[in-house]
């Protein structure tokens, strides 16, 4: 139906992605390198880089507690990316059926309350949140609390786990509604129009017609948001009480705490290659969404 | 997409005033505890203007918003640029190294910023010792390299959204304009750019949140006098006055909201172009 | 399709409120400073204020720290423009120094930080006799062991780290570090994110130095303190005031000025000298290893230490004051002010709890051990 074949054009193409290629590799990736030396080297009795090359700070990470660290700034990730997904699409849907001059209006919106300072938006959040909080004010004044919003209640409130899921989704939202956006909204709706006259139900165009052409979209939002997910640790700390430690407290902590930049160096190297890994096996499986349109 | 047929039902209306609730509360929470005379945010304790005028004297907020600024519209646009043609190149063309390329592009999104930020100041410092002394140049840490910084992240977030666009791009259309006589410039500002033009805006505005609000990779890129707002604001909340912050925040959504405003009055709205 | 005239609106607009901000600021530093009402007879220093070559000042120092009339004087003074740039801790200004960071003039590092970055040859070194004003100091807080002879710095504030008890909450009487394993506390504390801190307490509950390296003590208050976890409900580096304020706890391990700030909106708050002996801190003034601008540095430095200057920052921030003149400068200016300095124990704590107060001391190779016990006990389930 849609040609998108890729045709060979060396030139075209090294023309096209070479400023990035540049930028990337010069301002990323020679620095990275750094990294990965330092990630071989010793760390000083001061918190220097001592460079005395050995596999140990690669040993050291095997431990069974990192595994755990690991595991559960998975889970993390998972969570505020399915619930981002769940929140976010009937959104950037939303926005894209709507008249094309709010259209825009409607994203800006998504991305003003993002403007604003991120520790700031969390403290707010903090206040809604507390156990004698904005919240907790409300629904105490619409009679449910005490009452039917107790259990509820208690299972987002400050310094829970739910809590931390409530300020990820929030600070994640929009990472995951513009991608959604930008490919729902080139979507042909005389395709739907299509479906409905052959008679099929909106649910099943929405699953047959609307799904599979978003799904770039979500591809891309997925690794948008789980991706970044995984090396937060902000909102963690700030709304669940930093009762626990998460990949991204342990990468900083080792560098702005134990001062032993070779060990930090070296699980974010681990990090990165797990990710990478991942991340790169997730999009050749869904591809960039074309094989499944052509 | 202007079928009336099509415009979301009721059901869905409710679902984004909620959407759009949950965006906005904090946002509320944060405007209402600007004019609260409480320095910590944790009662209500009464009303009060002294925050503002607070931050009217503080120039070091003022210089902190200007290199924000600045940093913020540079890297939005190079990144734009820069993003948009990778993301043509890869979806469209095969060429040597381009699955390294594609590889390479989540990197920035993967490493964890103390790590990049860290990295990217030991290779500034490092460049930079060796250029002055070979070359006499005088260059540091400041705008410039929080500038590049803010470009290595936020590029594959422009560069990832166009090509969620991208991806089933009819190529006919192309080919139509080309057969009418178009040369290739005119048929990709003509044809293909206001096609994609969704995924590059949607892609800029996350490059210019990004570059808005971080805070870890411009600690290490700053140089002396180069404070952007978040390094700012982050010291300020540590101490403890954060009305000051909620004030400034809340004149920033004020300034973002009196332009929208303007724009939807003021501005007839541009024909629309059907994708 | 896009709108570019919302575009245009908007930058419009940012970039006029910018230029504004941008225009404003040079009059800020040209305009007369605020002139501190004292009446301190003005020191050697004032009388012979030498010309500088410099026209700049970077300094990198915690936001909120130095007073701005202290700043405006300054540039009056020496013509001088003062670039302040902000970071919020030690760790980050020694990750940015040690990665290669340059053009600093004068920076604010804490007692143990100065250590480290002395030993790693990160500083410039201070000759206190070309300081007209260090003689201000109170002998007690100066020659400190983190810097010998000081070296390389001058005491900036000084504090204390103890336990801010809200005493509306708690019936029992908190006099020691292991009063908070009592399980009353359940749920019931805010503990500072700094594993120094807290393992170094938990260390001192034992018996043992608080700075101890012995692999065996540590195993021990790895234990004790993987007990104290059902008390802790947050862990707080930033502001451990604010859930203290929310009644979220009962009472917590706070630095003084947390205390002092938390007092002052609710009396209930009381900070407690632990019997164990409680932490002290410092923070210095000091230079970086080859300041562009080191006269200017150092005439930043000497007039810290004035008493008319030193002063405002008591005036100002709710620490502890190393400058006996600037104390004295400020009885007689604000004789209120100093009386409820003096009585506060988190801002002048009595000489006998001082007497036993620990300061935290770099542990070189240890660090990682402890690291590596904190995200153990803190990941433990």
């Amino acid at each position: 139906m849609l040609q998108t074949i890729r045709e060979r054009d060396d030139l075209k193409g090294l023309l096209l992605v070479g400023p990035i290629a540049f930028w990337l590799g010069l301002f990323l990736l020679v620095p990275l390198a750094l990294m990965v030396v330092v990630s071989f080297a010793d760390r000083g009795t001061y918190g220097d880089v001592v460079y005395r090359f050995s596999l140990d700070n690669y040993r050291a990470l095997a431990a069974p507690e990192y595994a755990r660290i690991l595991g559960r700034s998975v889970e993390v990730a998972f969570w505020t990316t399915a619930m981002c997904m769940a929140a976010g699409y009937p959104l950037a849907y939303f926005i894209a059926l709507s008249p094309p001059r709010r259209r825009w209006l409607l994203l800006f919106l998504v991305l003003v309350p993002f403007w604003t300072n991120f520790l700031i938006r969390i403290y707010a959040w903090m206040i809604i949140l507390r156990s004698k909080g904005v919240l907790a004010a409300f629904l105490g004044a619409v009679g449910l609390l005490p009452g039917p919003a107790e259990a509820w209640f208690a299972r987002i409130q400050l310094y829970t786990p739910g809590a931390v899921l409530v300020g990820m989704v929030y600070e994640f939202l929009p990472f995951m509604v513009l991608p959604l956006y930008a490919s729902l909204e080139k979507l042909d709706l005389s395709l739907l129009d299509a479906a409905a006259d052959l008679g099929a139900r909106p649910w099943r165009a929405f699953a047959r017609v609307t799904l599979p052409l978003s799904l770039p979209g979500i591809v891309a939002g997925s690794v948008l948001v789980f991706v970044p997910a995984m090396g937060m640790f902000v909102v963690p700390d700030l709304m669940g009480g930093a009762q626990t430690v998460l990949i991204g407290n342990l990468v900083n902590n080792q560098f702005l705490k134990a001062r032993d930049w070779p060990l930090g160096a070296a699980a974010s190297m681990v990090m990165l290659v797990l990710t990478l890994g991942v991340t790169l096996l997730y999009t050749r499986v869904f591809g960039s969404g074309e094989e499944l349109v052509a | 997409m202007t079928d009336a047929r099509h415009a979301p039902g009721r059901g869905l209306r409710l679902y984004a005033l909620l959407a759009y609730a949950y965006l906005y509360g904090p946002i509320a929470i944060l405007v209402v505890y600007s004019f609260n005379q409480s320095k910590f945010g944790v009662a209500w304790t009464g009303f009060t203007l002294e925050w503002y005028a607070a931050l009217w004297d503080d120039r070091f907020v003022r210089e902190a918003a200007r290199n924000t600024l600045i940093v913020a519209a540079a890297s939005t646009a190079l990144s734009t640029v820069i993003g948009t043609a990778a993301a043509v190149g890869l979806q469209r063309y095969r060429f040597p190294a381009r699955r390294l390329t594609e590889a390479s592009l989540y990197v920035p999104v993967v490493i964890p910023e103390v790590v990049m930020g860290i990295a990217m100041l030991a290779f500034f410092a490092q460049a930079f010792a060796w250029l002055n002394d070979a070359l006499g140049f005088g260059w540091r840490l400041g705008l410039a390299t929080i500038t590049i910084a803010h470009v290595a992240f936020s590029v594959p977030f422009v560069t990832l959204t166009v090509r969620a666009r991208l991806a089933g791009f009819d190529r006919r259309l192309e080919e139509a304009a080309m057969d009418l006589g178009a040369d290739e410039w005119r048929t990709f500002t003509r044809v293909t750019l206001p096609l994609i033009l969704p995924g590059v805006v949607a892609g800029a505005l996350l490059a210019f949140t990004l570059s808005l609000d971080d805070y870890i990779i411009t600690l290490f890129t700053a140089g002396p006098g180069s404070t952007t707002l978040p390094l700012r604001v982050y010291a300020m909340l540590r101490q403890a006055v954060t009305p000051k912050v909620n004030a400034l925040s809340t004149l920033w959504v004020a300034v973002v909201f009196a332009a929208l405003l303007l724009a939807q009055w003021v501005g007839r709205p541009p024909r629309a172009v059907a994708a | 399709m896009p709108s570019p005239f919302i575009v245009r609106g908007l930058t419009a607009l940012a970039l006029a409120w910018a230029a504004s901000g941008c225009q404003a600021s040079p009059t800020a530093v040209e305009s007369p400073a605020a002139a501190p009402d004292t009446t301190a007879a003005p020191s050697d220093a004032t009388a012979a204020a030498p010309r500088l070559t410099s026209t700049e000042l970077n300094l990198y120092a915690w936001s909120e720290y130095i007073p701005q009339d202290l700043l405006d004087a300054f540039a009056a003074e020496h013509g001088i423009r003062v670039n302040y740039d902000a970071f919020s801790s030690n760790e980050e200004l020694l990750a940015k120094m040690q990665a290669g960071a340059a053009g600093y003039d004068v920076i604010l590092p804490s007692d143990y930080m100065v250590t480290v970055m002395a030993k790693q040859g990160m500083l410039e070194p201070l000759d206190t006799s070309l300081l007209a004003n260090f003689g201000n100091l109170d002998p007690q807080f100066v020659d400190r062991p983190y810097d010998p002879g000081n070296a390389y710095s001058v005491p900036y504030q000084w504090g204390t780290v103890g336990i801010a008890v809200d005493t509306a909450a708690v019936s029992t009487p908190v006099t020691a570090w292991a009063d908070l394993w009592d399980p009353a506390f359940a749920q019931g504390l805010v503990m500072v994110d700094d594993e120094r801190e807290v393992i170094g307490l938990t260390l001192m509950t034992l018996g043992h130095d608080r700075n101890s390296t012995d692999p065996a003590e540590l195993e021990a208050a790895k234990a004790r303190l993987a007990a104290l976890k059902p008390n802790i409900r947050l862990f707080d580096s930033d502001s451990p005031k604010t859930a203290l304020l929310a009644g979220e706890v009962k009472a917590g391990v706070v630095w003084n000025g947390e205390a002092a700030l938390a007092h002052r909106e609710n009396p209930a708050i009381a900070y407690v000298l632990p019997a164990e002996g409680c932490g002290i801190w410092f923070d210095n003034l000091a230079m970086p290893k080859d300041p562009p601008h080191k006269d200017a540095a150092l005439a930043f430095i000497d007039f810290v230490l004035r008493p008319d200057m030193s002063m405002l920052i008591t005036r100002d921030f709710p620490y502890s004051n190393p400058n006996a003149a600037g104390l004295a400068a400020l009885a007689e200016a604000e004789p209120e002010l100093y009386a409820a300095y003096m009585a506060y124990p988190a801002t002048n704590p009595p000489a006998a709890d001082l007497a036993k107060c620990q300061a935290i001391v770099d542990i070189g190779d240890a660090l990682p051990l402890w690291d590596k016990l904190w995200t153990d006990v803190k990941s433990g389930e």
